[in-house]
């Protein structure tokens, strides 16, 4: 089978969620990858160094500058002439692109699998992780989206790739245009990709004491931030700070959840973590239920007392 | 202009969902079943535009079983015009939704279409984006802020990074996220009132849409569990514990 994955970039780095989705791809068959952005040339070679890959498509063009899938969709629904599935890292980016392209093929999708069970069946979640489907396709194409956090890492380098550009490409499909983006610049790592996360929750009860507690607890980790639904809506921390059912799906080594009730929600996207930390005041609440170590009490005294002692 | 809100029948987000013995599937028999919290925000944004004086006039509309008449009452009682109820008696997957409300937008022509980002069964978040590849129209995925100006629509989306603001021109399709805005409750005046709001039921054969699923559930099985959690007495218990693992030096 031949694959083509969806290289995650942001202009200059391979982001590491593509290498999952390799991973994923190499149990189907050969690996080959699209890169589409603008001036993606240094992307292009980064990716070709990504072990295991075959051919990496390059569109290179100003329509394809911030992924808008009006206008990459038609492309990869080209490019799938050449080959047998198409699979896409379940980023928000490959969240907007990969539906349109099953449409366009008129395939059904299997969105977020988190394992390979043989050429036509996968396992995925549902209902909030709380049921693991598997499930089996008769599309004579496949449509992906990949869980991170349940396929290894592909190596970024040892690979030998050949890039190849597209010709031809670069249509505007004029339907839609990119505005503006607030993208934050942070020096902690990438949710996704960090070891450790300490996430607040409501409890947190302002921004203020939100930067005030879990900032430095974080820093004392070298961790990444995380929030809860509640401690987002409320203003504490910004929208890409989610952990959970819809937002981002995290398996650090360790996850420290601070004010977390531990809603369903909120433990779908963090329960696969290999050691759960929990701070709670209520010796009810539910993300003891998953916490390897939990700790009773008031996260106002407990918090700065564990950071002092770290 | 019109706008189109397909609302789904779903769990109760409240409700812990249990895998039925025999792992065919969920046990949805004697559960509380609610409108997509999703679709609430969506039913809630074309509210607030009809209200602006942008929209006109809001058509919602559920694909499901008889029983969705009760999500599409909702729908009408937080202040929908009218409803169309597809009938299915199994579970339809999201290319054949798309399918459906292609047809069903051919014949409204509505300006905007507001889904849900995400059906909180499924988790498929795919419907949306589909609708817009089978239509040819721009999306606006997972939005936290929508701004009709003249003929085009600007979206925020929250994305992995932060936020991102794409233009569409109209017609255009919209998922909504969760900050979108904060749905209204039905006011029991509201709630009479939609009873005699009008609600069109049909059938995928009205529109020779072909519902056949693509998919097959081989099975359904809980996750393996976590091992019950444990406590530590105080934070010197768990520095001790975490520097054991050498998460702390
Ligand atoms: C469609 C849908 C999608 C959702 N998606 C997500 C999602 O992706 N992620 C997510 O997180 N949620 C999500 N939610 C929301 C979820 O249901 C919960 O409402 C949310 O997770 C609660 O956040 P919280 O635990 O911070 O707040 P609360 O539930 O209010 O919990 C606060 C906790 O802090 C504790 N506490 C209070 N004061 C102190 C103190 N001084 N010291 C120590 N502990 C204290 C309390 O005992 C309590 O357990 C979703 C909901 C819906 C309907
Ligand atoms: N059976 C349905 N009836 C009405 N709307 C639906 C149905 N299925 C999906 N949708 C819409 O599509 C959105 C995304 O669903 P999904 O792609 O299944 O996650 C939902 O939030 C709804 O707005």
């Amino acid at each position: 089978m031949k694959t083509l994955v969806w290289v995650e970039h942001d202009g200059q780095a391979v982001k590491d969620a593509t290498l999952s989705a390799v991973t994923a791809a190499s149990k189907l068959g050969e690996v080959h990858l699209l890169v589409a952005g603008e001036n993606v040339a240094g992307v292009a070679e980064a990716a070709a160094k990504i072990a295991g890959v075959g051919k990496v498509h390059v569109a290179d063009g100003a329509p394809f500058a911030h992924a808008l899938a009006e206008n990459v969709a038609p492309l990869v629904a080209t490019l799938m002439e050449g080959h047998d599935a198409f699979v896409a890292p379940a980023t928000t980016t490959g969240k907007n692109i990969t539906p349109r392209v099953a449409a366009l093929l008129d395939v059904m999708q299997l969105s977020d699998i988190l394992s390979v069970e043989g050429p036509d069946t996968f396992t995925r979640p549902i209902y909030a992780g709380n049921a693991i489907a598997t499930v089996k396709t008769s599309d004579a194409k496949l449509v992906v989206t990949v869980r991170g956090t349940a396929f290894e890492k592909a190596a970024a380098e040892g690979g030998s790739g050949t890039i190849e550009a597209i010709e031809g490409v670069g249509t505007d499909a004029g339907v839609s245009s990119f505005v503006s983006a607030e993208i934050a610049q942070s020096a902690r790592p990438e949710l996704t990709s960090a070891k450790i996360i300490v996430s607040g929750g409501r409890a947190l009860g302002s921004a203020e004491e939100f930067h005030k507690l879990i900032d430095p607890l974080a820093d004392k980790l070298g961790a990444g931030v995380g929030a809860s639904r509640a401690a987002v809506d409320a203003g504490y921390a910004p929208n890409d700070y989610q952990v959970g059912q819809t937002g981002k799906i995290v398996a650090p080594e360790v996850y420290v959840a601070v004010g977390i009730s531990g809603a369903i929600q909120h433990l779908a996207g963090m329960k696969d973590s290999k050691v759960i930390v929990a701070i709670n005041k209520d010796e009810d609440a539910p993300i003891f239920q998953v916490a390897d170590l939990g700790l009773v009490g008031d996260l106002f005294k407990l918090v700065p007392e564990l950071t002092e002692k770290l | 202009m019109k706008a189109l809100v397909p609302v789904k029948r779903v769990l109760d987000y409240n409700v812990k969902p249990r895998v039925k013995a025999d792992g065919t599937g969920v046990d949805l028999a004697n559960v509380k079943m609610s409108m997509n919290p999703f679709d609430e925000i969506a039913v809630e944004e074309a509210i607030r535009l009809k209200e602006k004086g942008v929209v006109t006039e809001i058509v919602a509309v559920s694909i499901g079983v008889a029983k969705a008449q009760d999500t599409l009452r909702t729908a009408l009682a937080m202040g929908a015009d009218r409803a169309i109820l597809v009938t299915a008696e199994t579970e339809v997957e999201p290319l054949a939704v798309a399918k459906l409300l292609k047809a069903i937008v051919d014949e409204e022509a509505p300006q905007l279409v507001i889904l849900g980002k995400q059906a909180i069964d499924d988790d498929a978040n795919q419907t949306g984006q589909m609708l817009a590849a089978l239509l040819g129209w721009g999306q606006g995925t997972f939005a936290s802020k929508v701004e009709v100006e003249g003929d085009s629509a600007k979206v925020t989306r929250e994305v992995d990074g932060g936020l991102e603001t794409v233009s569409l021109k109209l017609p255009a399709i919209i998922t909504t996220d969760l900050r979108l805005n904060e749905p209204r409750y039905a006011t029991l005046p509201n709630i009479m009132k939609a009873k005699s709001k009008p609600l069109a039921t049909k059938t995928p054969a009205d529109y020779a849409v072909d519902i056949a699923p693509r998919l097959t559930v081989v099975s359904v099985a809980e996750p393996s569990k976590r091992q019950a959690g444990a406590k530590v007495a105080d934070v010197d218990e768990l520095v001790m514990k975490l520097k054991a693992m050498g998460v702390a030096k």
